[in-house]
């Protein structure tokens, strides 16, 4: 007997038995305890509601979406909204994040302390006060309606957003962005094909300048030929309000602005943490074959210190997103606000939207992580 | 190559190496010196200068600054939030006791110093809601008047007493050699790192009262703490794991060679080193959680910004919304900040210990 | 004799208990209330006048008095009352599980709620009217005017949607933003990101002190709903939800007969009318058939008034509300109020 508690395997499957057990009865006991409950209580559940009239507006939608639509379009335009500020915030951060850590690293006293402070005030208060400052303090700045700055007469600012005229034709912006997706194909094979050149024979390629006019004034000219040939929606100033249009809402504004430069607060010491790993000797060396000092930070440090900056800023990355949820405080429509706030009092199926919720986080969290180790894989067999 | 110039003193000499080495420094210098100057004068301005600090009610804010007579005659309310004012002593000597056995702890030739630091685990926390809860003698305050900073503080330091224990137990079932255990820690993990943290105390808040038994009421308080704590633990559990990688497979060999088990060798070999390897990320995470007990107040828990909030309501001292959030935010700045610097400090003990 | 005692008492007990058996249906949540001392409200986080914690923490407002009197009622005692703050999106969730006895808080009867929510609504003791409140100098004099206009509301409430309706069926555009709670509108509201905000016009003669500057405000004077609003029980334990309609039904009722905090006693002695004597507990044992004390609607009148009194109190004249009883004033007087008969 005691040779049989002695044995690790047995011991081994013995605890797992043991542990997987325990996990059921745990589960079943709240499944059953929360089934139990809703029928006493009487509430609600399945997951038809999704198919319900929604009835609820939300002001700031790139999906088309419109009150008589169900709760699932409501659901869709909630993803969407987050996704959007998300993605834009992961850029501003991420550019601003490099910038300021640079700037830490600085030889000059004065800015790498600047930076400093900026890192640690930002670091230190909860996100919430920058929301919270961010809504409150532009809508203080901005002008009423009817004292809007004006942009040429085509865009507007003011408390209520920013209005920028829409074109009412958009075949015309297809063609130019369908041409766009080309000259960024041509261009990294020109990328490409440079790169094997200077490997083999050594001559420098403008790969930068070719890539300005290819992906930067071509684009823009062809934007500017489908803009012409169309007519526009511009906004016009009726009754209380700018109408007509693209509004961008103050709430995105608010939400873009308090993310971005908080992640970027927590960007900037990973990026000085990755630049700090590469040895000093390395720079020495770079700076010893007489490259310029713009160029061994784009060519010698920031390769090497790229595969420590990555896991880190994934995480931030992913802290952004979920971080995003705070527009639920200052009325932005995300997943929060629209779904578990506005469908959830409307429906009152608690568990159903929660399961829901939760379930899309993970989704968007794994579908990054997924992302960014492709992206560090690939980049770490580039560098060796 | 240059002509030898008359030697600098040695501060004009740093000075103008830190400031001004290049032309392109020295306009990078006058640029920041702009940047702060015409950030920091208003600032100031506001704050300080302009700011009324005497008075008790809002008509006695008539200078364009700041009014802190605002805080002052919330000040109670901002640490304490509804918590009677008769029993209020009772909350300062939780803090007292918890700033002295931390003192104390804190004095690296305390003797028995391990002994003494679990005892007062093994004593404050339970001594602590017996204190500020109630019963057994002392009148009992409900969770529902409790609110500002001693909710935070509560909010932050129970939640990681929970988180702590928890985060290591994952940690270690995460490094398990039993698939199943290995499997339901990265599940546990996984999940509550992936979702929003407003969206778990909201599940908390909802869901909790629907999975338990009829008639077993969990307190709106506790709900929050068991939120906050199981994303904290998953979490904590991240960088205690970080710390088990960081310890050298030597180390567990020669413990399992002296023919130690599993729960010995964590417990005396693996944990000790992990740990103080994990201590500064622990810390971070830490920080992290302090400030994200703001978010409670989704939930109507008045803690310190709900409590600010729900001040600015009263129509008394409409319009203080600057005031209120400068103030909380100062204390958030100052606890996260402090926390920081420790951290590392700790760090760099760490890196003079192992010769890094 | 001492047996002849015991086996009296023993006698009683059982006709005793079992005629309660006979007449009471079980109650979980008067038994629970019973048991832990108090009752547990479910209030709004904040509205003057219906309920609103001062900075001791003391909640006042018609909302709260009601609860106030159902704790009279029930336990004898009318600051046996807790009252936990809940939001827009919280209350139903709240009231579902279990964690208040019931809702009194500003919750609008609809068909919806009471189909899917698991949810009853045992009354009415405000009839609130939704309209909006604007800048004066936008210089709005009806609800059309508004067309264009950016409206701040808080979202999940029927505000939302019955503001959405209306310029819905009118062809009238209008951009609506959901707040989550009631003051983070407001504020939006007062920063000027919206240019009206909407909720019933009792709610808004409350929130309005809230606002910067109170005199650069209006509230529209036309209405474009009806929103009844009573105490919410959840489904099951029909005795617990006949107390709470009868209390109300009661405070109603007892300003309708004239009974008074000031004159209960000496009603209850001397009144010839026997719906007044029933109400009182003066005769009919009304509250034992509810399984409380016959002097149920005594206490709650004595320690809390009637409606009338509670309402000047809370958020009529004699508050800084001022509302007029309008709508909420009894049937004999132009208004909707009235109770069913004590009989």
């Amino acid at each position: 007997m005691i040779r049989f508690w002695r044995d690790r395997k047995v011991r081994d499957v013995l605890w797992q038995v043991l542990a997987t057990v325990g996990l059921i009865v745990v589960v079943v006991f709240f499944v059953r305890n929360a089934s139990d409950n809703m029928v006493k209580a009487g509430i609600a559940s399945g997951f038809q509601f999704l198919w319900r009239d929604s009835g609820i507006e939300v002001p700031f939608n790139i999906t088309g979406y419109k009150p008589s639509d169900i709760i699932l379009a409501l659901l869709w335009t909630g993803i969407v909204n987050t996704l959007l500020v998300s993605a834009a915030a992961v850029v501003v951060a991420t550019v601003v994040g490099f910038t300021v850590g640079l700037m830490r690293l600085s030889n000059n006293w004065l800015l790498s302390t600047l930076a400093a402070v900026y890192i640690e005030f930002v670091r230190n208060i909860p996100l919430l006060f920058f929301v919270l400052f961010w809504y409150f303090g532009v809508l203080a700045a901005l002008p009423t309606p009817k004292e809007s700055y004006d942009f040429l007469g085509v865009a507007f600012l003011n408390r209520r957003g920013l209005s920028i005229p829409l074109p009412n034709e958009v075949t015309g912006f297809q063609l130019a962005l369908l041409a766009i997706a080309v000259l960024i194909v041509v261009q990294l094979g020109l990328a490409r094909w440079a790169k094997a050149r200077q490997a083999r024979t050594g001559r420098d390629f403008p790969t930068w300048m070719v890539g300005f006019v290819l992906c930067g004034l071509l684009p823009i000219a062809a934007l500017a030929v489908a803009g012409a040939a169309t007519s526009w929606d511009v906004p016009t100033l009726r009754g209380f309000n700018y109408r007509g249009g693209f509004v961008l809402v103050p709430e995105f504004v608010a939400l873009f602005m308090a993310l971005s430069t908080y992640t970027a607060g927590f960007i900037a010491e990973v990026v000085r943490g990755g630049i700090q790993s590469v040895r000093q000797g390395q720079i020495d060396a770079a700076r010893a074959l007489g490259l310029t000092p713009g160029r061994v930070v784009r060519l010698v440090v920031i390769p090497q210190a790229m595969p420590v900056i990555i896991p880190p800023i994934t995480s931030q990355y992913l802290n952004l997103i979920k971080n995003s949820s705070l527009g639920a405080a200052i009325a932005y429509p995300e997943i929060v606000a629209v779904f578990m706030g506005s469908a959830l009092v409307a429906t009152g199926q608690a568990i159903e939207i929660i399961a829901i919720t939760l379930g899309i986080y993970l989704t968007i969290g794994l579908a990054v992580s997924a992302f960014m180790n492709w992206y560090n894989a690939r980049h770490r067999l580039v560098t060796r | 190559m240059k002509a030898a110039r008359p030697p600098l003193p040695g501060w004009l000499a740093t000075l103008r190496q830190r400031l001004f080495a290049t032309p392109v420094d020295i306009a990078v210098s006058f640029l920041c010196v702009y940047v702060v100057w015409r950030i920091s004068l208003p600032l100031v301005d506001w704050l300080l200068v302009e700011a009324n600090w005497r008075g008790t009610s809002r008509e006695d804010c008539t200078s364009a600054g700041a009014c802190w007579v605002f805080i002052r005659a919330r000040f109670a309310q901002f640490m304490y939030g509804q918590y009677p004012v008769p029993e209020r002593w009772r909350v300062d000597l939780l803090g007292a006791l918890a700033v002295c056995a931390a003192a104390a702890l804190s004095w690296r030739r305390l003797p028995r110093r391990r002994e003494a630091a679990i005892a007062a685990l093994a004593v404050l926390p339970p001594l602590g809601i017996w204190l500020l809860y109630g019963g057994l003698g002392l009148s009992i305050v409900e969770t529902r008047a409790w609110g500002g900073l001693m909710l935070t503080l509560f909010l932050a330091v129970y939640a990681g007493l929970i988180a702590i224990p928890l985060g290591i137990l994952l940690a270690l079932g995460r490094r398990s050699r039993l698939p199943m255990i290995r499997f339901a820690s990265i599940v546990f993990i996984e999940f509550w790192r992936g979702v929003p943290i407003i969206t778990v105390i909201f599940l908390a808040s909802l869901l909790l009262p629907l999975i338990m038994p009829t008639g077993f009421n969990v307190d709106r308080l506790a709900r929050a703490v068991i939120g906050l704590a199981f994303v904290i633990a998953a979490y904590m559990a991240e960088a205690v794991r970080g710390g088990l990688q960081a310890l050298p497979d030597g180390q567990v060999e020669a413990a399992q060679a002296l023919g130690l088990g599993y729960w010995r060798i964590t417990r005396l070999i693996v944990l000790p080193q992990a740990l103080r390897i994990a201590l500064p990320a622990m810390t971070n995470e830490f920080i992290a959680l302090f400030k994200n007990t703001t978010l409670v107040l989704i939930v109507s828990i008045f803690d310190l910004l709900g409590i600010a909030q729900a001040a600015l309501a009263d129509p008394a001292w409409v319009g203080m919304n600057m005031e209120a959030y400068v103030f909380a935010g100062a204390i958030y700045w100052l606890a996260c900040f402090g926390l920081s610097q420790w951290s590392r400090l700790q760090e760099k003990r760490l890196q003079a210990a192992y010769g890094r | 004799m001492k047996t002849v005692c015991r086996i009296a008492a023993l006698a009683a007990f059982f006709t005793a208990s079992a005629a309660s058996a006979q007449q009471l249906a079980p109650s979980p949540t008067l038994d629970a209330i019973k048991a832990r001392g108090h009752i547990e409200c479910g209030v709004h986080l904040g509205l003057p006048g219906f309920s609103f914690a001062n900075d001791k923490g003391e909640w006042t407002g018609l909302d709260v008095d009601y609860c106030k009197s159902l704790a009279a009622a029930v336990l004898g005692d009318a600051t046996k009352v807790k009252f936990t703050p809940t939001s827009v999106q919280q209350r139903w969730a709240v009231l579902q599980s279990g964690q208040v006895d019931l809702l009194s808080r500003n919750t609008t009867i609809t068909f919806s709620r009471n189909a899917t929510l698991g949810v009853n609504f045992q009354g009415i003791n405000f009839y609130e009217g939704q309209t909006f409140v604007v800048r004066t100098k936008a210089k709005v004099a009806a609800v059309k005017d508004l067309a264009d206009a950016t409206i701040c509301v808080a979202a999940g409430s029927t505000e939302e949607k019955t503001a959405a309706d209306w310029f819905r069926e009118r062809n009238l555009k209008v951009t609506i933003i959901n707040f989550q709670k009631n003051d983070d509108a407001i504020s939006a509201y007062d920063q000027g990101r919206c240019d009206a905000y909407t909720a019933g016009i009792g709610a808004l003669a409350g929130q309005r002190i809230k606002f910067k500057d109170p005199n650069e405000h209006q509230i529209l004077t036309e209405i474009i709903s009806n929103d009844p609003q009573g105490p919410v029980t959840r489904w099951g334990d029909e005795r617990w939800q006949l107390v709470v309609r009868w209390v109300l039904n009661g405070t109603i009722a007892a300003e309708a007969l004239g009974v008074t905090s000031k004159n209960v006693e000496e009603m209850k002695a001397k009144s010839a009318s026997s719906e007044v004597r029933r109400l009182l507990g003066a005769e009919g044992k009304f509250g034992q058939m509810m399984g409380l004390s016959d002097d149920w609607m005594f206490n709650a009148i004595k320690q809390v008034g009637n409606y009338g009194e509670s309402y000047e109190r809370t958020v009529g004249m004699g508050s800084a509300l001022k509302l007029k009883r309008g709508a909420n004033e009894l049937w004999t007087k132009g208004g909707l109020l009235y109770s069913p008969p004590f009989q």
